[in-house]
């Protein structure tokens, strides 16, 4: 399963349930209550917002707790001892990368930085998906860890803004099958 | 307690402030609609329908983001100054001098644009505005940061004014947030929460434009003195600092107008409370650390600032849910709401709000923005609030004044026609931004692969409608506004 297309239906799901709060709330506006059904809504209001309010916080605590542990960003400073390391560098407007040919099922370690100005390292799969990405920063190597699983021919796009090229700042790698590994 | 009287006596606009309120606001929508059509122009250029060169896209991509955070900035204070007036005793210098401050600010950066050729992005990250391989000069850079330098003294000039208003009037800027109420005492149900969300703005965004005025006055003299090297990753840090509480600031200066209108179309008054206190607290703290949730693919940045940018992203969605829109639900529900073109508006800026700070929240997420920073995601997700509830806040105000000259609200034909076109536009035009941004098409780029065009055009024919209904209103009110005779009587002690 593609994450973003999990993550746009947690997104559909949410805004839709804001929508249909609204709805709810304009389809009984033009109805006025009395004061006793006023005053029985303004007692449910509280009892919901209060009822509203744990389940968000669980919700939070429970998706904070789940998506921070393991922590998703590899330690910047310490060796990750991966089986295969790539080294990036960003230019205004091209790609440094080498080597570009990578094992699949192997960890890869991808060092990047740039020489000029701030560029976006974002990994692009053969399907058109983003699989990860970090910021190529002067005077900053930032350390990514990621097991590719498919292989094909990726990617690299630029995606901070770094001038009048910037929408060509474009590079590729090979991913090939384990059993190919030489 | 804002007035459950339609048009109160204390919110007229005699001669001089007349003339101010219909310059910033009749400036604000001429922006809003040329800026409008830049950002069409992107689209289209994007979905190959115009031919736009890459150096010219980024130039109005330029323009386009300054332009519509400053002119957020320039509506939102006047919706801000408008209410805040009636409770402390405002200056009409003061917010004159910010009009004077933006427009010479916005000539700068227009200049620095469109003559010299300055394309680096409204967030003008270092070291990008020195290092443009030859496309424009430090000298135009440094025009661009002066610019935005005179707009954030001419803001820092009004909450000035503003502060030390609410302090002449409650004592200190904590007694105008009410956080002497937070854990106990009995409220004054009379404390505006226009006094509220002011002090809450003055405090964050002035934070935010003092980081804005050291970053830009640091990459000024970096501009003239490269030997003056800076760290990029400081610099971005400040960038992000400012930028978020500005166009944050935008939001709660611009739901004042629905605080105080809101009620009066619903009949239901729409009081303080601790729930409502304690949210505004929070958010004044949220809104001042939140900003690392910019930085999360900086994997240099320390790691308990990236924790912290989820952590706070997430939290800040309680007070926007639970007590802002939440309350905006009560008091409208079974309230025998009068559907004019001003509650209409309101209710659509808290939906817009609401709905909007979904796929925000979604994407503070670090294992989540990993595949969609920077993508169609993150202007589908600004945009949302920004268009379907900043937009409306300052609209609602707008209708409501132009609706006071003839003491009945506006609920035209024409004007409801607007509002259909802009809303099924809006959502239309955000929706594909986002989900674009879940198909991982790139934000700013100048030109799009063939597979990503049908995401373009359709985005630019949902501008080409939301643009429409904008022309409608823009031109409805403008005329509205110049039409509107000048109240005689001024009620309030304005200075």
């Amino acid at each position: 399963m593609v994450f973003q297309n999990v993550i746009w239906a947690i997104t559909l799901t949410g805004m839709g349930l804001v929508a249909l709060g609204f709805i709810y709330a304009i389809a009984q506006a033009g109805k006025p209550a009395d004061t006793a059904e006023a005053e029985r809504a303004h007692r449910t209001s509280i009892s919901l917002r209060r009822a509203l309010f744990a389940a968000l916080l669980l919700l939070g605590i429970g998706i904070a707790w789940a998506s921070l542990r393991p922590f998703p960003i590899p330690p910047q400073h310490q060796p990750l001892q991966a089986a295969q390391v790539v080294e990036v560098v960003g230019h205004q407007w091209t790609w440094d990368v080498s080597p570009t040919h990578l094992r699949a099922d192997e960890p890869v370690e991808f060092r990047v930085t740039a020489s000029d100005v701030n560029h976006g390292f974002a990994i692009y799969a053969p399907d058109g998906r983003i699989v990860i990405q970090t910021q190529a920063m002067p005077g900053f190597t930032n350390k990514i860890l990621y097991t590719f699983r498919t292989p094909g021919t990726y990617r690299i796009m630029c995606l901070e803004y770094c001038g009048v090229a910037h929408n060509g700042m474009t590079a590729e790698f090979d991913v090939a099958a384990r059993e190919d590994k030489s | 307690m804002s007035s459950l009287e339609l048009y109160p006596q204390d919110e007229k606009l005699p001669r001089g402030e007349h003339v101010a309120f219909n310059l910033y606001m009749i400036t604000a929508l001429l922006l809003f609609v040329l800026m409008m059509l830049l950002g069409l122009t992107m689209r289209m250029t994007q979905a190959d329908w115009t031919p736009v060169q890459a150096a010219m896209f980024y130039k109005v991509m330029t323009m386009h983001g300054a332009g519509m955070v400053g002119t957020m900035s320039l509506a939102s204070t006047a919706v801000m100054w408008f209410f805040l007036r009636k409770y402390v005793s405002l200056h009409l210098w003061a917010f004159l001098g910010n009009y004077v401050l933006f427009m010479l600010g916005a000539l700068c950066i227009i200049w620095a644009v469109f003559v010299g050729n300055f394309a680096s992005a409204w967030t003008f990250l270092y070291p990008l505005p020195v290092h443009s391989m030859g496309l424009w000069s430090n000298g135009t850079a440094a025009i661009f940061m002066l610019g935005y330098l005179l707009i954030g003294v001419g803001m820092l000039l009004f909450y000035l004014d503003a502060a030390a208003a609410i302090i002449r009037r409650y004592g200190n800027l904590a007694r105008g947030l009410g956080l002497q109420w937070l854990f106990g005492g009995t409220i004054d149900p009379t404390h505006p929460k226009a006094v509220v969300a002011g002090t809450m703005v003055i405090i964050a965004n002035s934070l935010g434009i003092l980081a804005g005025a050291v970053v830009l006055v640091m990459c000024l003299i970096n501009a003239y003195d490269p030997e003056v090297a800076l760290n990029a990753l400081v610099v971005k840090n400040l960038i992000y600092w400012f930028g978020h509480m500005v166009i944050n600031a935008t939001i709660y200066m611009g739901v004042i107008a629905v605080y105080e209108l809101l009620p009066r179309y619903t009949g239901k008054p729409y009081g303080i409370s601790r729930p409502f206190l304690w949210s505004w607290a929070a958010s004044t703290v949220f809104v001042i650390i939140v900003f690392p949730h910019h930085l999360l693919m900086d994997y240099a940045e320390p790691r308990w600032m990236l924790v912290m940018g989820q952590i706070i992203s997430y939290a800040a969605g309680f007070p926007v849910f639970l007590v802002t829109a939440y309350g905006v639900l009560t008091n409208i529900h079974r309230s025998g709401l009068r559907w004019k073109m001003p509650s209409m508006l309101a209710v659509l800026a808290l939906f817009g709000w609401a709905a909007g700070i979904v796929p925000a929240i979604i994407d503070g997420t670090i294992s989540v923005n990993r595949v969609m920073h920077n993508t169609q995601w993150v202007p589908g997700h600004f945009h949302f609030y920004l268009l379907l509830g900043v937009l409306p806040m300052i609209l609602t105000l707008l209708y409501h004044v132009v609706g006071s000259r003839r003491r009945a609200p506006v609920n035209g034909g024409l004007d409801r026609a607007g509002l259909f076109l802009y809303v099924t536009g809006g959502i239309a035009f955000c929706m594909v931004f986002l989900y674009a941004g879940h198909m991982s098409v790139a934000r700013r780029f100048a030109a799009h692969l063939p597979e990503w065009l049908p995401y373009d055009r359709a985005g630019s024919v949902a501008a080409m409608v939301l643009i429409l209904g904008m022309l409608l209103f823009a031109t409805r009110i403008i005329v509205g506004l110049l039409k509107a005779p000048i109240d005689a009587d001024p009620a309030h002690p304005a200075g």
